[in-house]
């Protein structure tokens, strides 16, 4: 299709609105805090990385943020892996209750963490996960998990079923066919999940900072810890929480291509 | 379409995603549930209390009955004016989206960035953001004659949430509605030019209705999420000015944990969910049923 110019100037001007704040908080983590609270400053005048060092200095913050990272990694996993056949199973089998477990499943998304943050907390306390990265990985396949089947079903009604058919003619068992000829089909299904996984994960806050104390304090739960220490340091929060943006941007710069080649989630 | 075979072994393939979500699922709702049917003397004595906690969260004339539809009254709306700028933006945006070429990796990475940011961050950025003296968007707002200051006016804390909310999740529809889009085979489109077909006539016949499975995951999700919405009013407003931005989890949490009223807060939160899970079905059904008769 041909295009004017007025779709770029569109998107150009989005994407500006987009990085405002953004550039607003790479701003203030640059700027020391009376000159924050003392006046409106479009740019730094006297950058400062100091905060920066700060924190990459003091384990407290440097252990928190492996703790995040390697939840997230753990639920990115177990999510990816256990909803593999799940989604396999629903798109291609009519089997006894399938369509009111799919939307069951589907429920958990629409459980407001906020309102079960408690009995989260005496569960994973019960069963002796408390204050561990896995209590966190698991409390986040709540939503993860069932988020994860409904993408791959999508991903997975895309391949033909007589994929299937010839490979079991062939005489494939049923794992062998998965793992060496399905799987390789709907890699990129496998990339995009991973990154709607991780990203709900690393945001997700409510739940990780209600199940952990010390050892595996989250690098959010950090970073509330020091609104109250010593009234509000805004530039050691700006200067967190733009360094919590780089993982994220380090994945979405590897499943940028699964995006751009495009899926449709079903038949085309 | 051709009919699934039947296979209850697939039971099977479906165990350990059961096994994963039940163990989170089941019993925190069931000690939710427990709540909402008890009173409690304090001291862990908890006695039967049948519906009473349900009739007094139903009942507008109670105090909780109004707190409760109030609240409700308020995500409903937020919900529908987020979903409204949202799911028309993205697409917009999404159409707008260089086809190939090197500029398309930057453009992903940069509108995804936001969805990547920790809830509690956002929250710290449109703080000193949003504010008149020191912030770049409340002295903006000020700066064109607008009165705005999204602590102490409702209607500026309300629009504050909402351009949030816009800000930080349009880009998951954009990026859905883009892969959809570019799933598109060209054949389509060489069509379409030979008919002659306009750019509004492409976008209804053609675009629309491929992007439909997208659409379903893009306005599910986002319904769920604003109709839950909890951290940037929570870290933003507060909930105020007043009680203009109390949405359900806010009040939720101040009954339950601030009050310690735990009947009620149990029985709000289960009509809460049953009422989310009630919408989403209605939406999940209107969407696959328009696909099926596309289908047929």
């Amino acid at each position: 299709m041909r295009r004017g110019v007025m779709p770029r100037v569109m998107l150009i001007a989005y994407l500006a609105m987009l990085m405002l704040p953004i550039y607003w908080l790479i701003n203030l983590s640059l700027r020391p805090n009376e000159d924050i609270m003392s006046r409106m400053a479009l740019w730094p005048h006297h950058p400062t990385l100091e905060k920066y060092f700060f924190i990459l200095n003091d384990p407290t913050w440097v252990h928190a943020f492996g703790v995040s990272l390697t939840y997230v990694l753990i639920n990115t996993v177990i999510s990816v892996t256990v909803a593999l056949p799940a989604a396999y199973a629903f798109n291609r089998f009519s089997f006894i209750g399938d369509k009111h477990l799919f939307f069951w499943l589907l429920t958990n998304l629409m459980a407001p963490a906020a309102v079960y943050a408690m009995p989260f907390f005496n569960l994973y306390y019960a069963v002796g996960l408390f204050d561990t990265v896995w209590a966190v990985a698991l409390a986040h396949c709540l939503f993860n998990v069932p988020l994860a089947v409904w993408i791959l079903e999508g991903f997975i009604g895309g391949v033909p079923r007589e994929i299937d058919e010839s490979a079991a003619i062939d005489g494939y068992s049923f794992s062998r066919f998965f793992i060496r000829i399905f799987l390789p089909l709907i890699a990129n299904g496998i990339g995009v999940t991973a990154f709607f996984c991780f990203m709900f994960s690393w945001v997700e806050q409510l739940l990780a900072t209600t199940l952990t104390a010390t050892n595996a304090l989250p690098f959010a739960a950090v970073m509330t810890r020091s609104y109250s220490v010593s009234g509000m340091d805004w530039t050691l929060l700006a200067a967190a929480g733009v360094l919590t943006m780089i993982p994220g941007a380090i994945v979405i710069w590897f499943v940028r291509n699964h995006i751009a080649k495009g899926f449709a989630l079903g038949r085309v | 379409m051709i009919e699934k075979p039947i296979n209850n072994r697939a039971w099977l393939l479906v165990l350990p995603v059961l096994a994963f979500v039940l163990f989170s699922a089941l019993l925190p709702m069931m000690t939710v549930v427990n709540y909402s049917l008890q009173d409690s003397m304090g001291a862990n004595n908890f006695f039967w209390n049948g519906d009473a906690w349900f009739r007094d969260v139903l009942n507008p004339s109670t105090d909780i009955g109004a707190r409760f539809f109030d609240a409700l009254g308020r995500n409903l709306s937020f919900s529908f004016a987020a979903l409204l700028i949202e799911v028309p933006l993205g697409i917009a945006i999404a159409l707008c989206l260089p086809r190939g070429g090197w500029a398309v990796g930057p453009c992903l990475v940069l509108i995804a960035l936001p969805m990547l940011i920790p809830w509690n961050v956002v929250g710290t950025i449109w703080q000193i953001f949003a504010r008149a003296d020191i912030g770049l968007f409340g002295a903006a707002v000020n700066g064109l004659g607008i009165p705005y200051n999204d602590t102490q006016n409702p209607v500026s804390a309300w629009i504050t949430i909402v351009i949030i909310d816009v800000w930080h999740w349009t880009p998951l529809v954009i990026l859905l509605s883009y892969a959809g889009l570019r799933a598109i085979p060209d054949a389509f489109y060489q069509a379409a030019r030979i008919d002659a077909a306009s750019r509004w006539a492409v976008f209804v016949n053609i675009e629309l209705p491929k992007l439909q499975k997208v659409l379903v995951i893009a306005v599910l999700l986002r319904f769920m999420q604003t109709f839950m919405i909890y951290t940037e009013p929570f870290v933003v407003t507060g909930g105020g000015p007043g009680s203009a931005t109390t949405f359900l989890s806010i009040d939720l949490v101040k009954i339950a944990l601030g009050q310690v009223d735990l009947g009620n807060a149990a029985a709000m939160s289960l009509i809460y969910n049953l009422i989310t899970i009630t919408l989403c079905w209605i939406f999940y059904t209107i969407m696959t049923q328009l696909d099926r008769r596309r289908d047929a």
